[in-house]
């Protein structure tokens, strides 16, 4: 069986173990060959921005993680583009590739799936 | 409708495990079922068999314990997750040290995988916390 799972990212980066533990499931679920979309919303957008020095906070590289997506063939990472204008981001700060997508649009991406995953 | 759960926060940092137990127990009396409950994040602490409260005060754990007994529900608790935070099953225990796990009565580990498969199996998957 084949499901649309939707993962909510809506913390922001290197708060606690969060992220790392997120990815376990992401993983997991790709491991089921399912299909996957991401969508970081609040402050979770952070998630992407390029530059960051997590080793100063003793964390390990969450764009690295997000990175390893790609080889299990996860693509559709969609960003809030009210989420990044509210934090002063642009799509060039961001070190993944992700479709922007505007508020009004949320609900109808949360639609298209058939578990969403808050987190 | 048969129903999949997840609880991500502790007992003591969030009223999200209360509101899980009393969503599953009402489902339960309405004729629903629930194939899984699953302990993630630091949801695990819901497993820990040392937690001591007051005698005034409700223990979360062993309601989870009593519920998993009357209605055969299995409590699933991430091993990542609880390894992580020093919940140890038997196997772990041993190799540190210890003479006994830290589950209670009802909880079992289980991998992420058994979490994906109970989405996939069930009507409705419900996160708390």
């Amino acid at each position: 069986m084949i499901k649309k799972y939707l993962f909510v990212l809506r913390k922001p980066a290197y708060c606690g173990l969060y992220i790392q533990e997120t990815v376990d499931i992401i993983l997991t679920t790709a491991a089921f060959d399912q299909h996957i979309s991401l969508l970081l919303l609040d402050e979770a957008v952070f998630h992407l921005k390029t530059n960051q020095q997590p080793q100063l906070a003793e964390k390990k590289q969450v764009s690295a993680l997000l990175n390893a997506l790609e080889i299990f063939d996860i693509k559709d990472i969609f960003l809030e583009a009210e989420s990044l204008a509210r934090y002063g981001l642009h799509t060039e700060d961001c070190d993944i590739p992700a479709k922007i997508i505007n508020q009004v649009d949320v609900a109808e991406v949360i639609k298209h799936h058939d578990i969403v995953f808050s987190c | 409708m048969n129903f999949s759960i997840q609880i991500n926060t502790s007992p003591y940092h969030s009223n999200a495990g209360c509101h899980a137990y009393h969503f599953i127990l009402s489902a339960l009396q309405q004729g629903h079922t629930i194939a899984k409950i699953f302990f993630f994040h630091d949801g695990i602490y819901h497993a820990l068999k040392y937690t001591t409260p007051p005698d005034d005060e409700l223990s979360q754990t062993l309601r989870w314990s009593k519920l998993a007994n009357e209605f055969n529900i299995e409590l699933l608790v991430c091993i990542s997750a609880a390894q992580r935070r020093g919940l140890l099953s038997m196997n772990e225990a041993h190799k540190q040290g210890k003479n006994q796990d830290d589950l209670a009565s009802g909880f079992q580990f289980s991998g992420l995988g058994q979490l994906i498969e109970a989405t996939l199996m069930t009507d409705r998957f419900i996160i708390f916390g």
